[in-house]
């Protein structure tokens, strides 16, 4: 691994940011809306019910918790999209750069470009909605970790399947988060499910996080096993994401989508 | 004391597509320091496979590429540390201006005092001018400046040129061509060049390979080829291997 081929790949994003509006504003734009909305959203809610119900942690902090998730996969599919809209894989891959440097690329600038959303997230939703982060105490560091592990796995996950299909194929990847969330339990305890939904709510990293928050929020704390079996699953999902890049990358290589990949095919 | 290593040693290198389309077969050939080989052939014969196999972008199905004496389906790191190209196709991304694509491309090959090695590829391609500009808005022949400043940015020994002077008027074409060889001359490199244009490959290259079909029918002087098989310039005699590959055995030697 050299760390240098890294760097080239996160700074060719931030060269692409900085002269950028179109690129820089989706960093916080659409999160601000989704803080704003939500925001107002549990205040009504908080009114119209009885007392001593707060929607704040509970609501509030899943859409951000959720889409601090949604940023971190788009982070990893949006840096490699660049590639594929600019045609440069040719350029990339005839360089030393291996597979391994590329994702971990697209993983660097993910922790970038997510971290600028979290922290207007955080701001907002502190500050206007009056959301105390730390009353989740030390669980929101795993609560972050798993979701960052999970987004990032999509992220790449997702990546595979767009150099895989082709690049019209990246209509596939931006609903994936909106696919997730309702097996995940963001906004409801996953007992609310159906039992086949349960099943797979418990293959998914996310769901354990949510349901901590809420165990939290309900003064029962959260379980930590629970916890460490997310955390588990964040990690088996990241790494079968990398073995599925890898596989792709080296058909792309065996049948010669590389270096025509504007083709979308060799059919 | 051995011999150093021919820059480029190509060794029955062959491409199948699917179970039957063969589109390189049993190709060998090398490339030596300091001098200039074009491969030529009409569309479809395999050279930009055969490049695109010694750039590691295309798995070759059997055979094999050395890059300095090093095998590149085991050390591609190091083959390709030591490689560059220049592709019509192969435009850098045209939102980054001249210098960010540069600066990228230096650390993705790991190019050591890259700010003044940049400073120099710019001034030798005429780039000074153009350095904040994006790529996107350069002209044909700024373009293709800028892709041999890439090329070159890494002190190759091996570089490969695939149509580097296509998109060009003559006299772009000519300039860009007394610069690579200038520069060709002073680096030592060794070039494997693509290219259509017949005058152009007699005036550049030392030799020539001629691929039909996937593969190479003839290997020679560009200057002395034509009269060894009975036509007058090497232009004639392209179109006849193109026309009727099979028919060349029979020509005068």
């Amino acid at each position: 691994m050299s760390t240098r081929r890294i760097v080239a790949i996160v700074l060719r994003q931030l060269y692409l940011m900085r002269g950028s509006v179109a690129r820089i504003l989706p960093l916080f734009a659409w999160v601000a809306v989704d803080m704003v909305l939500w925001g107002f959203i549990t205040r009504y809610l908080n009114a119209i019910t009885r007392a001593g119900l707060d929607f704040i942690p509970t609501l509030l902090g899943a859409v951000l918790l959720w889409d601090y998730f949604a940023r971190v996969m788009q982070g990893v599919t949006t840096t490699f999209l660049e590639d594929v809209w600019s045609r440069n894989f040719l350029n990339l891959f005839a360089t030393p750069l291996s597979t391994g440097e590329y994702v971990a690329g697209l993983v660097a600038s993910s922790l970038l470009t997510s971290a600028v959303g979290l922290c207007v997230m955080l701001v907002l939703a502190t500050v206007f909605f009056g959301l105390s982060f730390f009353s989740y105490g030390a669980a929101l560091i795993p609560f972050l970790l798993i979701l960052l592990t999970f987004g990032l796995a999509l992220g790449v996950a997702g990546s595979a399947i767009v150099l895989w299909l082709g690049p019209a194929s990246e209509w596939f990847i931006w609903p994936i988060p909106a696919i997730v969330a309702p097996f995940a339990g963001v906004f409801y305890p996953i007992s609310t499910l159906p039992r086949w939904m349960q099943y797979i709510a418990h293959a998914l990293p996310p769901a354990p996080v949510f349901e901590g928050l809420r165990g939290i929020v309900a003064g029962k704390g959260v379980s930590a096993p629970a916890l460490a079996w997310g955390g588990v699953l964040a990690i088996g999902y990241l790494v079968a994401a990398c073995l599925i890049f890898g596989s792709v990358y080296r058909r792309a290589v065996r049948v010669g989508l590389i270096a025509r990949y504007s083709a979308e095919s060799l059919s | 004391m051995s011999a150093a290593p021919e820059v480029l040693e190509v060794v029955n290198l062959r491409k199948v597509y699917g179970s039957s389309i063969v589109a390189v077969d049993r190709v060998s050939f090398s490339v030596g320091r300091n001098e200039i080989v074009g491969l030529l052939g009409p569309n479809g014969a395999g050279k930009t496979t055969t490049i695109n196999m010694i750039l590691g972008v295309l798995t070759p199905t059997s055979g094999s590429i050395a890059i300095d004496g090093m095998d590149i389906a085991r050390s591609r790191t190091r083959a390709l540390q030591r490689t560059n190209f220049a592709a019509v196709y192969g435009t850098l991304p045209g939102n980054l201006t001249v210098e960010q694509n540069l600066h990228i491309f230096g650390l993705l090959y790991g190019v050591d005092d890259l700010r003044r090695r940049i400073d120099a590829v710019i001034e030798r391609f005429d780039l000074g001018g153009l350095r904040n500009r994006k790529s996107g808005v350069l002209s044909s022949g700024e373009q293709t400046r800028l892709a041999l400043a890439k090329a070159f940015l890494n002190r190759p020994t091996l570089l490969l040129l695939d149509e580097p002077t296509a998109s060009l008027d003559p006299a772009a074409a000519d300039d860009i061509r007394r610069r690579i060889r200038r520069y060709a001359d002073e680096a030592g490199v060794g070039i494997l060049w693509t290219s259509h244009n017949m005058y152009e490959v007699e005036e550049v290259c030392h030799r020539v390979l001629f691929l039909s079909h996937g593969t190479i029918l003839l290997e020679g002087d560009p200057k002395r080829l034509p009269s060894q098989h009975g036509h007058k310039t090497l232009e004639d005699l392209f179109i006849a291997i193109a026309r009727e590959p099979l028919t060349l055995g029979a020509a005068p030697h």
